[in-house]
C-alpha cells in the first residue's frame, strides 16, 4: 500500500498552522493514495466512511469537517493530542453524539444514528475510556444487560456458552461467572470487548485502551486485536501514544485541533514524523536532566499502613525515602494504593500504623495545614475536583495555599491589591494563557489549568513536591512544560515524589523508581538501570529478584 | 432485527447544551421575563376568581408602593426578610441548606423578649444597654439554634435540611409555651401574648426619613439590616475567613487539599446564619409587635429562603428582593380589603415567582438545541 496524504502539496505541511485550506479529501484518494499504483480498492472493502463531519461544543469545534475512512479487517489508529477531537469523532460513530454536518456510511450504506443502540444494530461497538460495567453483577449479567433479546426469561447458560466461545476464539480469557468487582482493570476491558462482540460488532472502537494496562497486558490486548482483524473485524484504536500506534496499527489518521492532518500507512512513517503531524512542530523526546548527587533526606516513610474509603487495607507497610535533588517515581497500575499514599502524605487520610518524617521531624498525624506550612506542595490527581475552584477567578485560585500568611494576608484581611500583583506575576512567569486574572478557572484548558496549579504550588519554593499524574490528559506542549518545571525544581533542591501510571513518564523523570502493587512496594530500581519488562512484571505483582532486593534495603536504611 | 430503524425519520428532539459563559444581558433579561411569566400565570388564577387581573395587579402595586403609607409598610415587612434572608444567604454560600431560619428567628425573638421583659426591669438597665443586650441575646440564641444542625452536619454528616427544618417546629412550640403559659400577660384579656415591652426599649422609629407619612412604623431594624449586609459583604469578600467560606462552598475537596478547617467553618457559618435570623426575630419583636405573641412571624423565615435564592446570595441583592417581597405581603393585605380576593394570592404569586425564576435559571446556564 502506498502512502496516503490528505494534502497533495508537500509531505508534512503540518507546520503551517492555522491551516488556510480545508483539506481536499475525496474518498478515492484517501483509500488508494495518490502516489501509488496499487490496484484500486473495491468500495466493498470500506467498512466505515465518515464524510465532512462537523461537531461543535461551546467554544470549540471538536470536529471540523473531518473525513475518516476505515477498511474492513484493518487496525486503524486514530492519533492526536488530548482535545484533538478523537473521542468526539468516535462517539459520533458509535451513536452517542449526533453530528451537525456530514454523513456516515457503514458498509456503503448511509446511516443516521440516534443512539448507541442504532450503532450496535449497524455493527458498531465501542469500548469507552471509562468502562460502563456494573461492579455488583457477574460478567455474563453485564454482557446481556440492556439487551431485549430474550424478552422475558433470561437464558444465562446460553449466553455463557457464547461468551466462552468468543473468549476462545479471540484469546480473551475470562470467567463468565466472576463478578466485575473481582476483576482487574485489564480483565474488565476484556469484558467490554466481549460485550461488543456479543452484540455482533463488526467494527470495534477502543478509546485509549492501553491507558490502564501494564506493558504485559497491553501485549495481550494487541494479540487479541490482531486476531480480530484477521477474522475480518475493523478495529479503530484511539491513542496519543506513538509507540503503541507504531506497534499495532495498519494505518493511522492523525487529528489536530479538530481537523484531519493526514491518513497514512504505518510503514511509511516514523515515530518522529507522526509526532510532528500530531503536534504541528518538531518534538524533542528527551529532556535534559543533569546528574546531581542527592542531598539531605526530605521525606522518610516508615512502615506505612493506611485504609481506603471502604475501610480495607490500601497500604500494607510501605517504606521509602525522598532526598533533596531527587525525583522518586512510584510506578504501578492505578488503584494499587497510589491515591491513598498521596493523601496520607498530605494529611488527608488517617494513618493506621507507621511514621512519616519531614526533615527528620515527625509529621505522622500532622494536619494538612501544618504540612503545607512546612513546605510540602501537591499536584493533585484530579485538577478539577481537588486542585481548582472552577467558578472562581485565577487570582482566587492562586492564593489557595498561602492566603493565611503574609503578604497575602494582612491580619484577618486579604490584601487583594497585593494578590492582583502576585497573580499577574505568576501568570506571566508560568506562561498561563488566559484573558485576565479575573478569568474563571473552569474556562482554562487542561494544560493551562495544570500550569495554574503548578504556579500556585511552586511559588512557595516547596521542599517536597507530591506530584500525582502531573501530565495526565495534557497535550505534548503542556506535558513538556510541566516536566521541565519539575526537573527544574529538582535541580534547585526539592525532593519530588512522582506518582504516575505513565511508565514512560516515570522512567524519563525519575532518579529512582519504586513499583507499587496492592499496597506494597515490589522493588526499587535506579532509573538508569530500569528495564521496562522488569518493571512491568513488578506492576503485575512479581517481587524483584533477591540481589535487587538487597539494594532496596540498603538504600532505605 | 430490522435494519431500517436507524435510518428512518425521527421527529426532531430538544436537547440542552451547557453554556460556557452567560452573556451579561441574559442574566437580566431572564429573571425579568421569568417574573413576567409568573405574573401571567398569576393573572389566570386571579381571573378565575372573577376579578380583572389588570385591576388586581394595579391595586397591589398601588397598595405596596403607591403611597407613603404603602412604602412604609412594605419596608416594615421587608426588615425581617432582609435580616433572615442575609442569614440564609450566608449558609447557602457554603452550600449548607439551612431551612431553619424560621425557628432561629423565633428563638431570637424569645431570647430578646426575655431580656426586655425581665432582665431590663430587674437590673434597672439603661434603655440603650437593654436594647443592646436584647440584640446580643437574639444573636446568641439564634446562633446556638443554628449551631445544632451545623454540629450534626459537621461531625456526624447528618443532613442539615432535615434537622434545621425539624428544629423549626421545636423552636416554635418552645416559644409558644412561653407565650401561652409561662410569660402570658395576666392583664392581656385572654390574648395569647406577653406583656408589652417598656416603650423606652422599643427599637426607635426612623422619624427622620423624609416623605414617609407621620406615624409610620419603619424602625431602626432597617439600619441594622443595611449594616448587616455591608458587614456580611465585607466579611465574605475581604477577609481570610470569608475567602475560606467561599472556597469551601465552591469546592470542598479542593478546600480540604488546601488545609481549610471544614467542620469548624460549617459550624461557624450555621451560627452566623442563625444569628442573623435571630436578629430578625428581635427586630420584629422589639420594632413592630413590641411583645412576644402568636403569629409574630408570618413565615418570614421561609420566605427568606426565596429572598436569598432570588438575590443569588448577594447581600445587597437580598436587601432589594426583600423589599419586593415585603411589597407582595402588603399587597396581599391590600387586595383582600379592596378587591375581595383571598390574601393567599400573594403566597401563590411568591411561589410562582420562585418557580419561574428557578426554571428560568436553566436558560442562563444552558442553551436549547433542536436536532
Ligand atoms: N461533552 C462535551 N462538552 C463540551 N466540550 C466537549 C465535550 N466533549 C469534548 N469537548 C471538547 O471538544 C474537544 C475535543 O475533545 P475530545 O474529542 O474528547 O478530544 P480527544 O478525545 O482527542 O482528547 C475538546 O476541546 C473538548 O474540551
Ligand atoms: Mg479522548
Amino acid at each position: 500500500m502506498g502512502l496516503v496524504f490528505v494534502w497533495r502539496s508537500s509531505p508534512f505541511l503540518v507546520s503551517c498552522l492555522p491551516n488556510p485550506y480545508q483539506p481536499q479529501i475525496d474518498t478515492h484518494s484517501l483509500l488508494n493514495g495518490t502516489r501509488m499504483n496499487a490496484p484500486s480498492l473495491q468500495p466493498s472493502q470500506i467498512a466505515v466512511e465518515m464524510r465532512d463531519i462537523v461537531k461543535r461544543f461551546p467554544g470549540v469545534v471538536a470536529n471540523d469537517h473531518v473525513t475518516f475512512l476505515a477498511r474492513r479487517g484493518e487496525i486503524h489508529a486514530l492519533l492526536g493530542e488530548n482535545g484533538a477531537g478523537k473521542s468526539t469523532l468516535m462517539n459520533i460513530l458509535s451513536g452517542l453524539y449526533t453530528p451537525e454536518e456530514g454523513k456516515i456510511l457503514i458498509n456503503g450504506r448511509e446511516v443516521i444514528f440516534h443512539s448507541p443502540k442504532d450503532a450496535i444494530e449497524a455493527g458498531v461497538g465501542m469500548v469507552h475510556q471509562h468502562f460502563r460495567l456494573v461492579p455488583t453483577l457477574t460478567v455474563v449479567e453485564n454482557v446481556v444487560l440492556g439487551l431485549d433479546d430474550p424478552k422475558f426469561r433470561l437464558n444465562l447458560e446460553n449466553a455463557k456458552a457464547q461468551i466462552r466461545a468468543l473468549s476462545e476464539q479471540y484469546g480473551l480469557k475470562i470467567d463468565p461467572d466472576a463478578f466485575i468487582w473481582q476483576l482487574s482493570v485489564g480483565e474488565q476491558q476484556r469484558v467490554e470487548i466481549i460485550k461488543a462482540l456479543y452484540r455482533g460488532a463488526q467494527i470495534l472502537i477502543l478509546d485509549e485502551p492501553t491507558a490502564v494496562l501494564t506493558p504485559q497486558e497491553t501485549e495481550e490486548l494487541f494479540k487479541t486485536l490482531r486476531s480480530m482483524a484477521e477474522k475480518g473485524h475493523t478495529l479503530i484504536f484511539i491513542s496519543h501514544k506513538l509507540d503503541e500506534v507504531m506497534a499495532i496499527a495498519d494505518r493511522v489518521t492523525v487529528l489536530r485541533q479538530g481537523r484531519v492532518v493526514a491518513t497514512v500507512n504505518i510503514e511509511e512513517v516514523t515515530k518522529e514524523k507522526l509526532a510532528e503531524m500530531m503536534v504541528g512542530r518538531p518534538v524533542i523526546f528527551r529532556i535534559d536532566k543533569p546528574t546531581i548527587v542527592p542531598g539531605k533526606e526530605v521525606l522518610r516513610v516508615e512502615n506505612l499502613h493506611v485504609r481506603n474509603d471502604k475501610g480495607l487495607p490500601a497500604l500494607n507497610g510501605i517504606s521509602f525515602i525522598v532526598r533533596e535533588h531527587e525525583i522518586v517515581g512510584i510506578a504501578g497500575v492505578s488503584g494499587n494504593g497510589q491515591a491513598e499514599l498521596a493523601e496520607a502524605l498530605y494529611g488527608l487520610r488517617p494513618i493506621e500504623e507507621g511514621r512519616l518524617y519531614l526533615y527528620g521531624r515527625e509529621i505522622t498525624h500532622a494536619s494538612t495545614r501544618d504540612i503545607i506550612r512546612e513546605g510540602v506542595a501537591q499536584i493533585p490527581e484530579d485538577r478539577h475536583k481537588e486542585g481548582s475552584l472552577g467558578n472562581m477567578s485565577l487570582s482566587e485560585n492562586l492564593i489557595m495555599k498561602n492566603y493565611r500568611r503574609k503578604p497575602v494576608a494582612r491580619g484577618p484581611l486579604i490584601d487583594w491589591h497585593y494578590v492582583r500583583q502576585f497573580a499577574r506575576d505568576l501568570v506571566k512567569r508560568f506562561n498561563i494563557m488566559a484573558p485576565s486574572i479575573q478569568t474563571k478557572a473552569r474556562l482554562l484548558s487542561g494544560g493551562n489549568l495544570q500550569k495554574l496549579i503548578l504556579a500556585r504550588e511552586l511559588s512557595s519554593d516547596p521542599g517536597l513536591i507530591i506530584a500525582m499524574h502531573p501530565t495526565q490528559g495534557l497535550d505534548v506542549g503542556a506535558t513538556e512544560a510541566v516536566r521541565k518545571q519539575l526537573i527544574e525544581e529538582r535541580n534547585k533542591g526539592a525532593g519530588i515524589l512522582l506518582i504516575s501510571e505513565d511508565l514512560d513518564e516515570v522512567m524519563q523523570l525519575s532518579d529512582r523508581i519504586l513499583v507499587i502493587y496492592e499496597g506494597e512496594i515490589m522493588g526499587e530500581v535506579p532509573a538508569d538501570k530500569a528495564d521496562r519488562n522488569e518493571i512491568g512484571l513488578m506492576m503485575a505483582g512479581q517481587r524483584l529478584s533477591a540481589n535487587h532486593e538487597q539494594h532496596t534495603v540498603n538504600s532505605v536504611q | 432485527m430490522s435494519r431500517s430503524s436507524f435510518s428512518s425519520y425521527r421527529p426532531p428532539r430538544l436537547s440542552l447544551e451547557r453554556r460556557l459563559t452567560t452573556p451579561w444581558w441574559l442574566s437580566w433579561v431572564i429573571p425579568i421575563l421569568s417574573v413576567a411569566l409568573a405574573m401571567l400565570v398569576g393573572a389566570v388564577i386571579i381571573a378565575s376568581q372573577g376579578v380583572n387581573p389588570w385591576e388586581a395587579y394595579r391595586a397591589m402595586f398601588e397598595g405596596a408602593f403607591g403611597s407613603g403609607y404603602g412604602i412604609s409598610e412594605t419596608l416594615v415587612k421587608a426588615i425581617p426578610l432582609m435580616l433572615a434572608g442575609l442569614g440564609v444567604s450566608v449558609a447557602f454560600r457554603m452550600k449548607l441548606w439551612n431551612i431553619g431560619a424560621e425557628g432561629q428567628l423565633w428563638m431570637g425573638a424569645w431570647a430578646a423578649a426575655g431580656v426586655g421583659l425581665f432582665l431590663y426591669p430587674a437590673w434597672n438597665l439603661p434603655p440603650w444597654l437593654a436594647i443592646f443586650l436584647m440584640m446580643l441575646a437574639a444573636i446568641v440564641a439564634g446562633g446556638l439554634w443554628g449551631a445544632i444542625p451545623g454540629l450534626l452536619k459537621g461531625v456526624l454528616q447528618v443532613n442539615e435540611i432535615i434537622t434545621s427544618l425539624m428544629l423549626n417546629y421545636v423552636a416554635i412550640s418552645w416559644v409558644l409555651y412561653f407565650v401561652d403559659i409561662l410569660w402570658r400577660d395576666p392583664g392581656g384579656l385572654g390574648f395569647p401574648n406577653t406583656a408589652p415591652l417598656d416603650k423606652a426599649i422599643w427599637l426607635p422609629k426612623l422619624t427622620w426619613i423624609p416623605l414617609l407619612p407621620r406615624g409610620h412604623r419603619v424602625h431602626a431594624g432597617l439600619l441594622l439590616a443595611i449594616l448587616a449586609a455591608v458587614l456580611l459583604w465585607f466579611l465574605l469578600n475581604r477577609t481570610k475567613w470569608g475567602y475560606e467560606v467561599r472556597v469551601i462552598g465552591e469546592n470542598p475537596d479542593a478546600a480540604r487539599h488546601a488545609g481549610m478547617p471544614i467542620v469548624r467553618n460549617i459550624v461557624l457559618v450555621m451560627m452566623l446564619s442563625g444569628a442573623l435570623a435571630g436578629l430578625a426575630g428581635m427586630a420584629e419583636m422589639a420594632g413592630v409587635a413590641h411583645r412576644l405573641q402568636r403569629g409574630l412571624s408570618p413565615n418570614y423565615g421561609y420566605t427568606a429562603i426565596l429572598v436569598a435564592w432570588l438575590a443569588k446570595l448577594n447581600p445587597f441583592g437580598v436587601l432589594l428582593v426583600a423589599v419586593l417581597f415585603g411589597g407582595l405581603l402588603v399587597a396581599g393585605d391590600q387586595i383582600q380589603l379592596t378587591m375581595n380576593l383571598p390574601r393567599s394570592i400573594s403566597d401563590i404569586l411568591q411561589g410562582l415567582i420562585l418557580f419561574f425564576v428557578l426554571g428560568g435559571e436553566v436558560f442562563s446556564r444552558y442553551r436549547i438545541r433542536i436536532r
